[in-house]
C-alpha cells in the first residue's frame, strides 16, 4: 500500500495528478454553482448554511479561482497528462528525476490540503480574489478572511510554486536528455513541444510568484513594507509605515499571471493538433511553423502582463507598449487557428468523442481568443476592465478551452490507463450538452459586461446602481451553469463504468502514430515524423513512429 | 432544461448594450467598440462556418489531391490500385487560403491597435486643458469622497494621522494649511455639463476601482499614488459611480452618484455647499 502511494512511476503519478485535479474541479464547480445561485437569489437561505454574507460570496470567488487555475488548469494538462504520456511519447523509459517528480506531486497535494483548510479557520477563506492585490491582502484588518485564511492561501500557493517548479525541472530535463535515438526536434509530437514551452514558462514565472508571495508574507508578519504605502489607513489604524508600492505586486503577480494562461492552454493546443491530425488522417500542414508558433506564443506571453494593468495607475505609455505586444500575440495564435482550420478542411473527419472535444476546444479558443484584441486596446479596456466581459473572455479561452482539451485527453488516453475505451454514446451526449451549456453560461456574460456589470459583485442591486435589467440574463446563466455541472455527472458515470466494464481496447485503438501507443519492446530508433497519416504503408494507411524504416521500402 | 437556458441567452443578444454614453471622449470609444465587436463577431461566425463545413465535408479532397499529385509525377496506379511510389498528397488549396487570410487578419489587428492607441493617447497621454476644473476623488472602504478646492483653486494638505470621519474630517485635512480652509468635501460628484474636469484619484486604504460606466471612465484609486484622469460630461443626468476593484465585504455597495447639471445649477449647488461649510466652521 505504501509502495503504491509513494511510487516514483511516472504513469501512476500522472494518474494521481488527474485524481487531484478531479477533486479540485469538483470542489471548484460546487463553489461556482453557489455563486451563481446567490447572484440570482441573494436572499434565499442555503440548506445547512443560511444566507450567504457578502464576504462569503467573495470567499467563494477567491477559492473558485484559485482551485481552478492552480489545481485544475495548471495541474491536469501539464503535470497530469505529461506524466502519463510524455516519457512514452519521446521513447524514454522513465522521467529524468523520478523521486523529484514524486516529491512535486506530494507538495501539490499538501498545497491543496492547506488551501482547503482555509475554509475552516476563524473568519474563513480569503476574500481578495485569486489575484490578492495588496494592501487588501497585506492587512489582516482589511476584511474577514484576510487573517488566517489569507495566510493559508499564501502558504498554499507558495508550496504549489515549489511543486510546479520541481515538476517542470523534471519535465524539462526529461525532454532535453531522455529522448530515444532518432527522436529529433522535428519528430516531436506537438504535445511535447507544448510541454517544453510550458515547463520553461513554469520555471521562469513561478519563481517570480514565489518571490512575490514571500515578500507579501513578510509584509504581513515581519514588519516589512514592500507593498503597503506610507500612511495607509485600514479600519481606522495607520498601517503603512514604510514606503511600499501596491503596483509592485501587480507587476510581479501578472508577470506570473499572464504566462500562467499559456501554461494552462498550450498543452491543449498541442493535443488538439495531434488529435486533428489523427482524426482527419492527415499530416499536420506546416509542422515546423506550428511548433515555432507555440514557442513564439510562450515567448511573447512573457512580455504582455501589463495588459492586466491598463487602468491600475501604470504609466499610460507603458499601457501602449503592452497593448502592442499583446496585439502581436494575436498573430501566432491566428497562425495556429488557421493551421487547424486548414487541417480540418481536408474533410473526412472521424467524429469520435476525443475529436469532438478537440473541436470544442477549437471553438472556445476562437470565441474567447477573438475578444482578446478588444481587451488589448486600453481605450476599450478602460470601459471593460473588471466587468463580466473579461469574465466571459477568460472563461472561454482559458477555462472552457482548457477543460475541453482535458476531456479530449481523458477520452483519448483512457485506453492507456485502463485498457478499455470510454462509451462513445455517453461521450457524445456529454460533449453536446457541455458545449451548449458552456456557451449558454459564458456567452451572455459578454453582454452583461457590456452593460457595465463589474466583477465580484455579490448582488446586482446596490444603493445607487441597479443591474436588475440584466436579471433575466443572469438567470439564464445560472440555469446554464447548473446544466453544465449536471452534464459532468454523465462524464463521471462514463469514466467509472467504462473503467470497469468498458469495451476492451486494441493495442492502438485510434490508429495513432505517436509512441505512447507503441507495443511493448518496439525498436528504440525513431525514423518517422509524428504525424505520418495518409501515407500508404502496406495494409495500413499510416506509419507509426515506432515502425522501422526498412519495413516500408 | 435546455430551453430556459438558451432563450434568455438569445434574448440578451438583442436587448443589451452599453448604457448611453454621456461623455465627450465616449463618442469615439463607442464607435471603436461597435466596429470591433462587429468585426470580431464576423470572424467568429466565419470560423465556425468553416468548422461546420469541414465537419460535413467528405474526404474527397485527399483522393483528388493524391491523383493530381500522381498525374503530376507521372505515376500510374498499378492493377491493385496502389501507386508504385507513394508520395504525400499535394498541399490542399486551403493551405494557400491560410496564407491569404493571415495578412488580412494581421492588417485588422494593426488597424485595431492604431485606432485604439490614437484614442488612448488623446485620453491619457495629454493632460487636461488649463481651464479644466479640479475635483479630488478619495476611496475608502466602502465610500467615495469628493473634494472641491474652493475659491483658491488649491487643495489643502491632508495627513493620515488626522483622518477621522466621526469628527467631520474624513480626509484628514490639516487645519494649519490655509489652502484647505475653503475645501469642500461631498459624498456626491456634482459637475457642470460641458466643462472638462480633471479628477485626482487617491485611496486611503486599499486599491479601489473608480468606474463611471456612462462616462466610459475607469481608473484604479491606489493608496500611495495620486492619479489623474480627465473627461468632459456632455449630457445632464444622474449616473452611478461604482467600485470596480474588489476591496472588501462592502465592495458591491461602494457606490456614489454623479450628477451632471447645468452651469447655473452647479453654481447654486456650490454656493449652498460653501455656506454650509462656513456655518460648520463658525460653530
Amino acid at each position: 500500500m505504501m509502495k503504491r502511494i509513494f511510487t516514483t512511476s511516472h504513469r501512476v503519478i500522472g494518474a494521481h495528478y488527474l485524481q487531484l485535479s478531479l477533486t479540485a474541479v469538483a470542489v471548484g464547480t460546487l463553489l461556482s454553482l453557489l455563486m451563481r445561485i446567490h447572484r440570482v437569489w441573494p436572499d434565499t437561505p442555503l440548506p445547512f448554511y443560511g444566507i450567504l454574507k457578502p464576504e462569503d460570496y467573495l470567499a467563494l470567488v477567491t477559492m473558485h479561482g484559485t482551485l481552478m487555475i492552480f489545481f485544475v488548469l495548471t495541474t491536469a494538462p501539464q503535470s497530469g497528462f505529461a506524466n502519463l504520456v510524455l516519457p512514452a511519447q519521446i521513447g524514454a523509459r522513465q522521467m529524468a528525476f523520478p523521486r523529484l517528480n514524486a516529491a512535486a506531486f506530494w507538495l501539490a497535494v499538501a498545497a491543496f490540503v492547506i488551501l482547503i483548510s482555509a475554509f475552516f479557520v476563524p473568519q474563513g477563506a480569503p476574500i481578495s480574489g485569486w489575484t490578492s492585490y495588496p494592501p487588501f491582502s497585506a492587512i489582516a484588518a482589511a476584511g474577514p478572511g484576510q487573517g488566517a485564511g489569507m495566510d493559508l492561501w499564501l502558504v498554499s500557493i507558495g508550496v504549489f510554486c515549489l511543486s510546479s517548479w520541481l515538476s517542470s525541472v523534471n519535465m524539462l530535463a526529461t525532454i532535453l536528455t531522455e529522448r530515444c535515438p532518432g527522436m529529433t526536434w522535428t519528430r516531436l509530437p506537438m504535445t511535447v513541444w507544448a510541454w517544453l514551452v510550458t515547463s520553461i514558462l513554469t520555471l521562469l514565472v513561478f519563481s517570480v510568484l514565489l518571490a512575490a508571495i514571500v515578500l507579501l508574507y513578510s509584509d504581513r508578519h515581519f514588519g516589512s513594507s514592500f507593498f503597503v504605502p506610507l500612511g495607509d489607513i485600514v479600519n481606522g489604524h495607520i498601517v503603512g509605515r514604510g514606503d511600499g508600492s501596491p503596483l509592485l505586486w501587480l507587476h510581479l503577480f501578472w508577470f506570473f499571471g499572464h504566462p500562467e494562461v499559456y501554461i494552462a492552454v498550450l498543452p491543449g493546443m498541442g493535443l488538439a493538433t495531434s488529435l486533428f491530425a489523427n482524426f482527419t488522417r492527415r499530416n499536420v500542414p506546416g509542422y515546423r511553423t506550428m511548433a515555432a508558433m507555440l514557442v513564439l506564443i510562450g515567448l511573447l506571453g512573457l512580455a504582455v502582463w501589463g495588459h492586466h494593468m491598463f487602468v491600475s495607475g501604470m504609466n499610460p505609455y507603458a499601457g501602449t507598449a503592452f497593448a502592442l505586444t499583446t496585439m502581436a500575440i494575436a498573430v501566432p495564435s491566428t497562425v495556429e487557428v488557421l493551421g487547424w482550420l486548414t487541417l480540418l478542411s481536408y474533410g473526412g473527419l472521424r467524429l469520435k468523442t476525443p475529436m469532438l472535444f478537440a473541436l470544442g476546444f477549437l471553438s472556445f479558443f476562437i470565441a474567447g481568443g477573438l475578444t482578446g484584441p478588444i481587451l488589448a486596446q486600453p481605450a476599450l479596456d478602460s470601459y471593460l476592465h473588471n466587468t463580466f466581459f473579461v469574465v466571459a473572455h477568460f472563461h472561454l479561452v482559458m477555462a472552457m478551452a482548457g477543460v475541453f482539451s482535458i476531456f479530449a485527453g481523458v477520452y483519448y488516453w483512457f485506453p492507456l490507463l485502463t485498457g478499455r475505451l470510454m462509451n462513445e454514446t455517453l461521450g457524445k451526449v456529454h460533449f453536446w450538452i457541455s458545449l451548449i451549456a458552456a456557451y449558454g453560461t459564458f456567452f451572455p456574460m459578454h453582454l452583461t459586461g457590456l452593460a457595465g456589470e463589474p466583477r465580484h459583485y455579490e448582488r446586482l442591486s446596490g444603493p445607487i446602481a441597479s443591474f436588475s435589467a440584466i436579471l433575466p440574463a443572469e438567470r439564464g446563466i445560472t440555469y446554464s451553469a447548473l446544466l453544465l455541472a449536471a452534464a459532468q455527472l454523465l462524464f463521471l458515470w462514463n469514466f467509472i463504468s467504462s473503467a470497469r466494464r468498458g469495451q476492451r481496447a486494441e493495442s492502438n485503438p485510434w490508429q495513432a502514430t505517436t509512441l505512447e501507443w507503441a507495443p511493448e519492446g518496439f525498436a528504440v530508433r525513431v525514423e518517422h515524423g509524428p504525424y505520418d497519416y495518409s501515407v500508404p504503408s502496406g495494409e495500413a494507411k499510416f506509419i507509426p513512429q515506432w515502425e522501422a524504416a526498412s519495413k516500408q521500402e | 432544461m435546455l430551453a430556459p437556458a438558451l432563450l434568455p441567452a438569445g434574448a440578451t443578444l438583442c436587448l443589451f448594450r452599453m448604457p448611453p454614453n454621456a461623455s465627450l471622449h465616449g463618442i469615439a470609444t463607442d464607435g471603436l467598440m461597435r466596429w470591433n465587436l462587429i468585426a470580431l463577431l464576423a470572424c467568429f461566425t466565419a470560423a465556425h462556418l468553416w468548422l461546420v463545413v469541414a465537419i460535413f465535408l467528405r474526404k474527397q479532397s485527399t483522393a483528388n489531391a493524391v491523383i493530381s499529385q500522381q498525374k503530376k509525377n507521372n505515376i500510374v496506379p498499378n492493377a491493385a490500385g496502389k501507386s508504385q511510389q507513394a508520395q504525400p498528397p499535394a498541399p490542399h488549396h486551403a493551405f494557400s487560403l491560410q496564407w491569404l487570410l493571415l495578412p488580412i487578419l494581421c492588417a485588422m489587428y494593426i488597424w485595431m491597435a492604431v485606432t485604439a492607441q490614437h484614442l488612448w493617447a488623446a485620453d491619457r497621454f495629454e493632460g487636461p486643458s488649463p481651464g479644466a476644473m479640479q475635483v479630488e476623488v478619495v476611496g475608502q472602504q466602502f465610500v467615495w469622497y469628493f473634494r472641491y478646492p474652493g475659491q483658491d483653486a488649491a487643495f489643502g494638505i491632508t495627513r493620515p494621522s488626522l483622518v477621522n470621519a466621526a469628527t467631520g474630517n474624513p480626509l484628514g485635512l490639516d487645519p494649519q494649511d490655509p489652502r484647505g480652509n475653503d475645501d469642500l468635501v461631498a459624498s456626491e460628484l456634482v459637475l457642470p455639463v460641458g466643462r472638462e474636469v480633471d479628477l485626482r484619484l487617491r485611496s486611503l486604504d486599499v486599491i479601489h476601482g473608480f468606474f463611471i460606466p456612462a462616462m466610459r471612465l475607469k481608473q484604479n484609486a491606489v493608496p500611495g499614488l495620486v492619479l489623474h484622469v480627465h473627461f468632459t460630461p456632455i449630457a445632464v443626468g444622474i449616473y452611478p459611480i461604482l467600485c470596480s476593484q474588489v476591496c472588501g465585504s462592502g465592495h458591491a455597495r461602494m457606490q456614489a452618484e454623479l450628477r451632471v447639471v447645468s452651469p447655473s445649477a452647479y453654481q447654486d449647488w456650490l454656493k449652498a455647499k460653501e455656506q454650509q461649510h462656513q456655518q460648520e466652521a463658525a460653530q
